[in-house]
């Protein structure tokens, strides 16, 4: 089983990061798995986005050019990968800032309020791992039993507090 | 077993060549392996001995580099290709002088100051010199972040042992991709260097490290020995990796990120019953010719996969002698192919008859 | 019969090939001369340029390393950061240290590195047949400014002292002459001050040695040292530059 995963979205709204936290706890799961963001220029407020890939075998190319699920934070990525997602793929979309519909028909969608939630619970920054919530819960990529071992590892010792809104954005999506 | 942790290819190679015992680095700053350095500059001050330093330039940091190899230390710079070409003057006089180093490439698209993006087309500068004279450098090439880990330490094993650079030659995927990789946790074995200067402490002749030899039939026996330990290195040190090989009838040669996206062609080949199979080389000089020669006995065509606009293609064509067509599967400037893109060039290969 | 004068310990017995009436060699014996008063000969490591002074490693009896042309400061970097207790120093002409080397010269003096650079300026390229040096006068006559240095092209002689003392970083910047005994004891005083410094851990020390090229200029020896004294001299005075213990009263 190998789930190809893109995450797309403007530079700042945590797409690496939200990456880095499901690769971290594909590790701590056991998996195999990749992680390949963009870099560059476009990375300095453009959009950014990054490839991750979960599997039970060895990772063949880290590129993700036929996500199984694609996870868009604004309408640039939206427009940009809809058609690359594989029939019968899922796409979650953050409904607060991406107005349109999913126009493919053969593919699962997942509309998520996900930036207005985060202001909801006051973690403006932290649409992103609502949105993993959500990914996590629809796809199961992941389990979600000791979610917060995998926060431990990509929140650093010196944003400890940090860790607790982390948790309850991942909490916020994966109940919503 | 040691713990897998998940890091950038550029953080693993700077955690490996530190764990190998290399406490200099030099560098300068390019994209895309400015990890590599940051890396090095938090944890060298931190090391008994540990030196990071930002040298002004390209060409300063790789004589730094000549200085501290000549004292017998393992020591390394790391660059990306603009900045590599700058080192080919250094990089002649280490091989010229016999020294062990270490120089990494992550490569990015040229040629002139050309993009950001990854790229394979620094492959003739790796493997054909580089610099001017005659000389070769060991060229590993890495398609792991567990590779980039573990090519950095035989790198400085290799290098050590037949007293020649050798080079790790990554792309910017490689340096900017995380994957687990398990670091070695023990020491490696060094061996003496009674060549390096040291200072005599009155107790032995003086010792010169040096590439000047103005009568030529010296400089031709330099030359002609050094020769001598290539051919060792070419005899000993070849490494590649087979997929699928054994009854393939097309047969895919790619390295680094190129290899990793040609297996997934080679899956899907196999997939569709089209006998398809990979040459990884792992080494690139010296070269897996005899696995070349051998595929070339069984295969009806190779297939060059690159990220330039064919440059091994024309080493596989010499191993291969020929005898059955070479050809190229290739993107260039920062482009990657799409596992679809090769898996076209394996249908297209294998024809009606599949 | 009792010796009064022996050649320093820290020069080999190889022949010199620099040419008659050069000066390559008096500066020669005052580094060894310097290596040995101070006893550090079994731990110092020489940097040899590319220059007339290329095969310097031949003629000095420590450990010698041969660097590419202008980067024997990066190449004394590295040896200085690998074995810090070792004591190195480079050996370097005009062309070298203030053209091709220029990054590596004012890089390593604004680093502080603590090594000593021994700068012969002669006002030419010797080893390749004389042509016009980053230090070449105006109105000098080369190969490659057969109608003498015009400074509207090829622009003005750089002064390496006056160049590095305006930086915080170097420790210790001197202009010396080789052409009479008064200059040659200055030199001295200066080649051994810039290895002690380096013993005492001050860093970085230059001793800039204007110095005559009697072959390329086209002169008799006794004329070239004249034409140091009212040509060189007048456009690179010499003197202390920069003394930063001293200045410190210590």
């Amino acid at each position: 089983m190998t789930t190809q995963i893109l995450i797309a979205g403007f530079g700042g709204q945590g797409v690496l990061f939200a990456g880095k936290f499901l690769a971290y706890k594909a590790l701590l799961e056991n998996k195999q798995l990749s992680w390949l963001p963009s870099y560059g220029p476009e990375m300095r407020g453009g959009t950014a986005n990054c490839s991750v890939i979960i599997s039970d075998e060895p990772v063949g190319s880290p590129i993700v050019s036929k996500p199984d699920v694609l996870i868009v934070m604004n309408l640039p990525s939206l427009d940009k990968y809809e058609d690359a997602v594989v029939p019968g793929g899922k796409i979650f979309v953050d409904s607060t800032l991406i107005e349109r519909k999913v126009n493919r028909t053969d593919v699962e969608v997942h509309y998520i309020p996900a930036t207005k939630l985060a202001n909801d619970i006051n973690a403006p920054t932290l649409a992103n791992m609502i949105m993993i919530g959500k990914v996590i819960k629809e796809t199961g990529v992941v389990p979600y039993d000791n979610i917060d071992k995998a926060l431990d590892k990509v929140v650093s010792a010196r944003k400890a507090a940090l860790k607790e809104i982390n948790f309850k954005a991942l909490d916020t999506g994966y109940n919503n | 077993m040691a713990e897998k942790v998940l890091m950038k290819g550029n953080e693993a190679i700077a955690e490996a060549a530190i764990r190998a015992g290399c406490l200099h680095y030099f560098g300068y700053p390019i994209t895309p392996q400015t990890e590599l350095a940051a890396y090095m500059a938090k944890r060298m001050p931190k090391i008994e001995g540990g030196v990071f330093l930002q040298a002004e330039s390209e060409i300063a940091a790789i004589n730094m580099v000549y200085g501290v190899a000549s004292t017998g230390k393992r020591v390394m710079t790391s660059s990306s290709s603009p900045g590599v070409s700058l080192k080919q003057e250094g990089i002649s006089y280490i091989a010229g002088a016999d020294l062990p180093a270490l120089i990494v490439n992550v490569q990015r698209g040229g040629p002139g100051l050309g993009g950001i993006q990854p790229s394979q087309s620094d492959y003739f500068q790796a493997t054909k010199g580089g610099g001017h004279g005659d000389y070769h450098l060991i060229v590993l090439t890495p398609a792991s972040v567990q590779e980039m880990a573990d090519l950095t330490g035989l790198a400085f094993d290799l290098a050590d042992k037949y007293r020649m650079p050798a080079m790790l030659l990554a792309d910017g995927t490689m340096g900017q991709m995380m994957e687990p990789v398990e670091l070695p946790e023990t020491a490696p074995e060094m061996i003496e260097k009674p060549w390096a200067v040291t200072g005599t402490k009155m107790q032995r002749k003086h010792n010169i490290i040096n590439s000047l030899y103005l009568v030529p039939e010296e400089l031709e026996k330099t030359n002609f020995e050094r020769y001598e330990r290539y051919a060792q290195v070419e005899k000993n040190e070849v490494r590649y990796e087979e997929y699928m090989m054994d009854d393939a009838e097309i047969c895919v040669v790619a390295f680094g990120i190129a290899a990793r996206v040609s297996r997934n062609a080679v899956v899907e080949a196999r997939k569709q019953g089209i006998k398809a199979g990979l040459i990884r080389p792992i080494t690139i000089w010296p070269f897996p010719k005899e696995a070349i020669a051998k595929a070339a006995t069984h295969c009806k065509e190779i297939i060059s996969v690159e990220l330039s606009m064919g440059q091994m293609i024309e080493d596989i064509a010499l191993a291969s002698e020929c005898r059955v067509p070479v050809t190229l599967c290739n993107r260039a400037g920062g482009m990657i192919p799409s596992p679809d893109q090769v898996f076209d060039s394996i249908k297209k290969a294998a024809g009606g008859n599949k | 019969m009792a010796i009064v004068f022996e050649k320093p310990k820290s020069l080999t017995d190889a022949p010199l090939h620099y040419c008659p009436g050069c000066t390559h060699g008096i500066i020669h014996r005052l580094v060894a001369q310097a290596i040995d008063e101070l006893g550090i000969e079994g731990r110092t490591i020489g940097v040899a340029p590319v220059g007339c002074a290329v095969m310097a490693y031949n003629y000095f009896s420590c450990d010698m390393v041969e660097a590419a042309h202008g980067r024997a400061p990066a190449v004394a970097t590295g040896l200085k950061r690998s074995l810090p207790e070792n004591i190195i120093f480079t050996y370097q002409g005009d062309g070298d240290l203030a053209s091709i080397g220029m990054a590596e010269t004012v890089h390593s003096a604004t680093r502080n590195e603590n090594i000593t650079v021994i700068f012969v300026n002669n006002a030419i390229y010797g080893m390749t047949g004389g042509q016009m040096a980053p230090t070449s006068l105006p109105g000098q006559i080369t190969q490659t400014s057969p109608y003498g240095r015009d400074v509207k092209t090829a622009g003005y002689p750089i002064r390496i002292c006056e160049l590095l003392s305006t930086l915080d970083g170097p420790e210790y910047i001197a202009r010396v002459a080789v052409n009479n005994v008064k200059n040659v004891n200055q030199a001295r005083k200066a080649i051994k001050k810039a290895f002690e410094n380096q013993v005492n851990n001050k860093g970085f020390s230059l001793v800039e040695i204007v110095s005559s090229c009697p072959t390329n200029w086209g002169m008799t020896p006794i004329d070239a040292l004249k034409w140091i004294d009212e040509n060189m001299i007048p456009y690179y005075p010499l003197g202390v530059y920069k003394d930063r213990s001293a200045k410190e009263g210590e």
